[in-house]
C-alpha cells in the first residue's frame, strides 16, 4: 500500500514459455478504472498463466507491466499486493481449521506485531470491509464450517482487507450453486463501481452478465477484444474455440423406465456411511433404464460421491441393494462391479481415473490387464496393448505426442478422453459419470456430451452426476435431485427449469 | 525431449549427483586433514589394479544388487522397505539352518534348497511388515526399521546360543558363529584364488526376472499401478492391499536370497557382521540405479568399488574406511535432489532450451506433428500447485 490508486493497468507484449508450449504469446491487455474485463478462453489458452504473471507468481520471458503508465516489476505476490492487486484463485487458498479472522491475518502484515497477532484490528477491518461491500461474513467462524459460497465471500473479503483495488477472479463461480452464482454476479456488479475487476471464466452467460469488455485468448494469443454487449454468447463461443459450438441435447426427454418399474441399474433404499461416520446416503432409490440418462443434480457434498463409490464397490453399503442387470452389487468389491459391466468416470480424474505416471496405453488397459485380451500365459501382450491405444486414440481424438506419453502430462480434457475411451471401449452395461466435464472447455465438453448421448442410443444406462444444471438439463431423460443424502424429487427432463432445480438443490420443496 | 535425449539427460543427472557427492566428500576429507586427491585416487582406481580387486568388487556387488532388486520391487509398488538388513539376516539364519540340517543331501538338491530357504526367511520377515501395513495401516518405514532390530538381536542370540558351533564351546574361544557348511551346500568359486562365486549368475538371472515381472506381466503391472497411484489402482479394481503384501514378500525374499548367497558363496558359515550394512547400502544402490535392473547392476558394481576402495584408503591413504559412509550419505542427498530436478519438466525444458541455444539448434518448444494443438500439452496453469515449483513457494509465504 502507500501507492497511488490504479487508474490504468497495461500488459505489453507478455510472452511466457513452458515446456513444449508457448503459454502466452506477445499478449497486450489494458484495463481501466472501474471496469470489468472478462478474460475467456479454453483450458490451456493461457488465462491463468497471464494472471499469475500479473500477480508476480511467474516472471514473464518477455514483456512489460505498466501501472498508470510507469513500468513495474513484480517479483512475488507481495509486490503485487503492495500495488493493490489481489487475486481470488479458483481453488480457495484458505486454511480450513483456522477462523476467518485468522485466515485474513495471515496476509495482513500490519497486524503482525513483534510478539503477538493483533486479531482485534483484523476483526474490525473485516467488519468494515464486509459492511462497505455488503459481503456478510462472520470473522469468528471456522472456515471448514462454511459453505462453498461463504468461503468464496471470505476469499473476497480477505483480498479486499489486504487493500486490493484491482481484483483478479479466476473462475470464481466454478464451485457455486446457481443461486450463489447469481448472488456473486450481482455483488461483483456493485463492487465494480469502486474497483477494477478482471474476471476469468469460460461460462459465457456470466461473462455477458458481468463484464464491460471481453478479451478472448486462444493458444496463448489474444484473438479478440471488444465490448461484451455487442456480441452474443454463441459468437463468443465460436471465437473461443475457433469453430461453431453447439452442445448436443437429448432428443426424447422422458422415456419411460422398463415396464416392471425396475431399471437396468436399480438402487433400492441404499444407506451408506460417509467418511466422518455420518449417514451420507439415507435411503436412496433410483432406477436407470437401458438407453436412459438419469441426471443427478445437487450441490456437491450431498451424497453424490458416496453414491458413486457405493455403486462401484468402493464403499461399503450399510443396507439396501444395488442391482445391475439383475446381479447384486451391494457390498461387493470394485472388481465385481467392473466385472458386471459397470463403467465409471470418477470425480477426480487425476488420482482416481488414471495413474498419472503410467503411459496412455497402460492407462487404457488399467481395468482389464489380467484378461485374455491383454495378457496370455502370465505375460502382457504389449503389441495388442499398443494397437488398442492407437485405435482408441483415433476414435476418441486423444491428443498426445505418443501413446507412450505419461497420461498425467496431458491436459484435463485429454485425460478425460483417456478415461472415457477406457470405460466405453469395455462395452459397459451401465455408466456412472461424475462431473464428467468439470473444468473442461467447450470443445471437450461437446465431445464428451456427444459420446454420452451415443452410448445412450446404444442402450447403456447412464447415471450422470453433475452440478452444472445446463449439462444435466441438456442430457437427461429424467432428473433426480439429491439433498442431504436423499432423493428429493425425480422430474422428467423436459419439465425441468433452472429455477425449479435450483430451489430443489437448496432443499426447498414447494408443494 | 525424445527418448535417447531423456536417457542421456537422466544419465547426466546421475553423474552430476555422483560428482556433487564427491564434492561434499572432499570437504569432509579436507576437514580431517587428508590428501583429497590421493584418497579419491585410491578409492576409485586402486581396486581395479589387479584381478583380486576386480573380483572382490563383484563379490560385494552380488549381495548389493540382490538387495537393490528387492528394494526396487518394493519401491515401485509404493512401499519404502528399509528392512532389507533384517530380512537378510533372517535369510542367512534360515539358509544356514537348512544347509547344516540337511547336509547329507546331494549338491544339486541342497544348494537350491538352501537358497530357497533363505528367500523364505527373508520373505517371512518382509511379509510381516507388508501384512502390518495392509491390515493395520502400520507405517512400513517404522515397522521395517523396528524389525531390523529384532532380527539383529535374534541373529546374535542364535549365533551365540542354539546355533553356535559346538567346537567353539569345546575350545572355549566362544566366537559367535555357526558350524561350517557342508561342502555340498557351497556355491562354487569361478576363478581359482579369488572369492568370485556362482552367485553372480543368480544375480543376472534375477535381474531379468525382476524386469520381466515388473514390465511384462499383469501382476507387475498391477504392482506398479498400486505403487504409482494407489487410489486410481483401487478404482480400477486392483486389490491394492494384496499387492502390497506380495511386494513386501518379494522384496524380503530378495534380501533373504542375498544373505543365503553371501553365506554359501563367501563365508560358508553364518558369522556376526556378515550383512555389513549391505541392507542399507542396497537402498542407495536401488535409488542410484533408478529402481531399474539395468541401472542397478552397474550401480552395485560402483558401490562395490566404493566399499572396497574405502577399505584400501585406510591402509594406503590413512583415511578411515568410514569415509565411505559419508560418501553414501552425500550420494543419497544428491540423488534425492537430482530426482526432484529430473522430475521437474520446467527445469528440464529450461536446460534443453539453454543447451539448444548453446549448440545453435532450433528451439523446440513448438509442438511436434503428432500434437498439433499446443493447448493440449500439460496445462501450465496446473503447474502452480506443484510444490517443487519455485514460484509457488513465493505464493505460500
Amino acid at each position: 500500500m502507500g501507492h497511488e490508486p490504479i487508474r490504468s493497468l497495461e500488459l505489453r507484449g507478455i510472452t511466457k514459455r513452458f515446456p513444449g508450449i508457448l503459454a502466452c504469446d506477445r499478449i497486450d491487455l489494458s484495463v481501466g478504472e472501474h471496469s470489468v474485463r472478462a478474460l475467456v478462453g479454453e483450458n490451456g489458452a493461457g488465462k491463468t498463466t497471464l494472471m499469475n504473471i500479473l500477480m508476480g507468481l511467474y516472471q514473464p520471458d518477455e514483456g512489460r507491466i505498466l501501472i498508470n503508465g510507469s513500468e513495474v516489476r513484480f517479483r512475488s505476490p507481495n509486490d503485487a499486493f503492495d500495488h493493490g492487486i489481489g487475486m481470488v484463485h479458483q481453488h480457495f487458498m484458505l486454511v480450513q481449521n483456522l477462523t476467518v479472522a485468522e485466515n485474513v491475518a495471515l496476509g495482513m502484515k500490519s497486524a503482525h506485531r513483534p510478539l503477538w497477532l493483533d486479531l482485534k484490528s483484523v476483526r474490525s477491518r473485516i467488519i468494515e470491509v464486509s459492511e462497505r461491500h455488503e459481503l456478510p461474513v462472520n470473522p469468528d467462524a471456522l472456515v471448514w464450517q462454511l459453505s462453498v459460497g461463504e468461503q468464496q465471500r471470505v476469499e473476497l473479503v480477505k483480498t479486499l482487507c489486504l487493500g486490493a483495488r484491482f481484483l483478479i477472479l479466476d473462475e470464481p463461480t466454478s464451485a457455486l450453486t446457481p443461486q450463489e452464482t447469481d448472488e456473486l454476479i450481482a455483488l461483483l456488479q456493485k463492487m465494480s463501481r469502486e474497483l477494477s475487476i478482471v474476471f476469468i471464466s469460460h461460462k459465457l452467460h456470466e461473462v455477458k452478465a458481468l463484464s464491460d469488455t471481453v478479451s478472448i485468448l486462444r493458444r496463448g494469443r489474444i484473438v479478440f477484444e471488444g465490448r461484451t454487449e455487442d456480441h452474443s454468447p454463441a459468437d463468443l463461443a465460436a471465437l473461443m474455440t475457433g469453430h461453431e459450438v453447439e452442445l448436443p441435447r437429448v432428443e426424447s426427454g422422458g422415456s419411460a423406465p422398463a415396464a416392471d418399474g425396475r431399471g437396468l441399474l436399480s438402487i433400492r433404499e441404499l444407506r451408506v456411511s460417509g467418511d466422518l461416520g455420518n449417514l451420507a446416503l439415507d435411503g436412496v432409490s433410483l432406477d436407470v433404464a437401458p438407453g436412459e440418462i438419469v441426471g443427478l443434480a445437487g450441490v456437491s457434498g450431498n451424497g453424490q460421491r458416496e453414491l458413486a463409490e457405493a455403486l462401484n464397490g468402493l464403499r461399503p453399503v450399510v443396507s439396501g441393494s444395488i442391482a445391475l442387470n439383475g446381479a447384486e452389487l451391494a457390498g461387493r468389491s470394485a472388481s465385481a462391479a467392473i466385472g458386471q459391466g459397470m463403467g465409471y468416470i470418477p470425480e477426480d480424474r487425476n488420482t482416481e481415473g488414471i495413474v498419472p505416471s503410467f503411459s496412455v496405453r497402460e492407462n487404457l488397459v488399467l481395468k482389464d490387464v489380467g484378461g485374455g485380451a491383454w495378457s496370455r500365459g502370465g505375460f502382457l501382450r504389449l503389441g495388442r496393448i499398443a494397437a488398442n491405444a492407437a485405435e482408441l486414440r483415433d476414435r476418441f481424438d486423444i491428443r498426445c505426442p505418443s501413446t507412450d506419453t505419461a497420461a498425467g502430462s496431458l491436459s484435463g480434457g485429454n485425460i478425460q478422453k483417456v478415461i472415457l475411451a477406457r470405460e466405453l471401449a469395455r462395452g459397459p452395461k451401465a455408466l456412472v459419470a461424475v462431473y464428467p466435464t468439470r473444468g473442461l472447455d467447450m470443445g471437450a465438453e461437446e465431445f464428451i456430451h456427444k459420446q454420452l448421448l451415443a452410448r445412450r442410443s446404444e442402450g447403456v444406462a447412464i447415471l450422470l452426476i453433475s452440478e452444472e444444471l445446463e449439462e444435466i438439463m441438456n442430457l437427461s431423460d429424467r432428473i433426480a435431485v439429491i439433498y442431504k443424502g436423499r432423493i428429493l424429487r425425480i422430474v422428467p427432463g423436459r419439465d425441468a427449469t433452472k429455477r425449479s432445480l435450483g430451489l430443489l438443490m437448496a432443499g426447498v420443496v414447494d408443494e | 525431449m525424445n527418448r535417447p535425449g531423456r536417457l542421456a539427460y537422466n544419465a547426466a543427472v546421475v553423474v552430476a549427483a555422483a560428482a556433487a557427492a564427491m564434492g561434499i566428500g572432499a570437504i569432509v576429507l579436507a576437514a580431517v586433514g587428508a590428501d583429497i586427491m590421493k584418497a579419491y585416487a585410491v578409492i576409485l582406481t586402486e581396486p581395479l589394479k589387479d584381478l583380486i580387486g576386480v573380483t572382490e568388487i563383484v563379490v560385494r556387488a552380488i549381495p548389493l544388487s540382490l538387495i537393490a532388486l528387492g528394494i526396487a520391487v518394493a519401491f515401485r509398488s509404493g512401499i519404502l522397505n528399509i528392512g532389507a538388513e533384517g530380512q537378510m539376516m533372517m535369510g542367512i539364519l534360515a539358509s544356514s539352518a537348512t544347509a547344516i540340517a540337511l547336509g547329507s543331501l546331494p549338491k544339486p538338491v541342497l544348494v537350491p534348497l538352501a537358497i530357497l530357504a533363505g528367500a523364505a526367511g527373508g520373505a517371512a520377515w518382509g511379509g510381516l511388515a507388508g501384512l502390518l501395513k495392509a491390515r493395520l495401516e502400520v507405517n512400513e518405514i517404522l515397522s521395517t526399521v523396528m524389525l531390523n532390530y529384532i532380527a539383529a538381536q535374534f541373529y546374535t542370540f542364535l549365533l551365540r546360543g542354539p546355533m553356535m558351533d559346538p567346537e567353539e564351546l569345546v575350545m572355549g574361544s566362544g566366537t559367535p558363529q555357526t558350524l561350517r557348511m557342508p561342502r555340498s551346500a557351497w556355491l562354487d568359486r569361478l576363478i581359482p584364488g579369488t572369492r568370485l562365486h556362482t552367485g553372480v549368475f543368480i544375480v543376472l538371472a534375477l535381474a531379468v526376472v525382476v524386469f520381466v515381472l515388473l514390465w511384462r506381466t499383469p501382476v507387475g503391472f498391477r504392482m506398479r499401478a498400486a505403487g504409482a497411484e494407489a487410489k486410481a489402482a483401487r478404482y480400477a479394481g486392483i486389490k491394492v492391499q494384496r499387492y502390497l503384501v506380495v511386494a513386501m514378500l518379494l522384496s524380503g525374499a530378495f534380501a533373504g536370497t542375498a544373505g543365503a548367497v553371501e553365506i554359501l558363496g563367501v563365508h560358508r558359515r553364518a558369522i556376526e557382521g556378515v550383512s555389513g550394512g549391505y541392507g542399507f547400502t542396497g537402498i542407495v544402490v536401488a535409488l542410484f540405479g533408478g529402481l531399474h535392473p539395468a541401472g542397478i547392476i552397474p550401480a552395485s558394481l560402483f558401490f562395490g568399488l566404493l566399499l572396497l576402495g574405502a577399505d584400501m584408503t585406510q591402509r594406503l591413504a590413512d583415511v578411515p574406511a568410514n569415509m565411505v559412509l559419508v560418501l553414501q550419505g552425500a550420494i543419497i542427498l544428491a540423488i534425492v535432489s537430482a530426482r526432484q530436478f529430473m522430475n521437474n519438466p520446467y527445469a528440464q525444458d529450461r536446460l534443453a532450451r539453454r543447451l539448444a541455444k548453446l549448440f545453435g539448434r532450433p528451439e523446440r518448444y513448438r509442438a511436434g506433428p503428432d500434437c498439433p494443438d499446443p493447448s493440449d500439452s500439460p496445462d501450465p496453469c496446473l503447474a502452480d500447485e506443484r510444490p517443487d515449483d519455485g514460484a509457488s513457494g513465493e505464493a505460500s509465504r
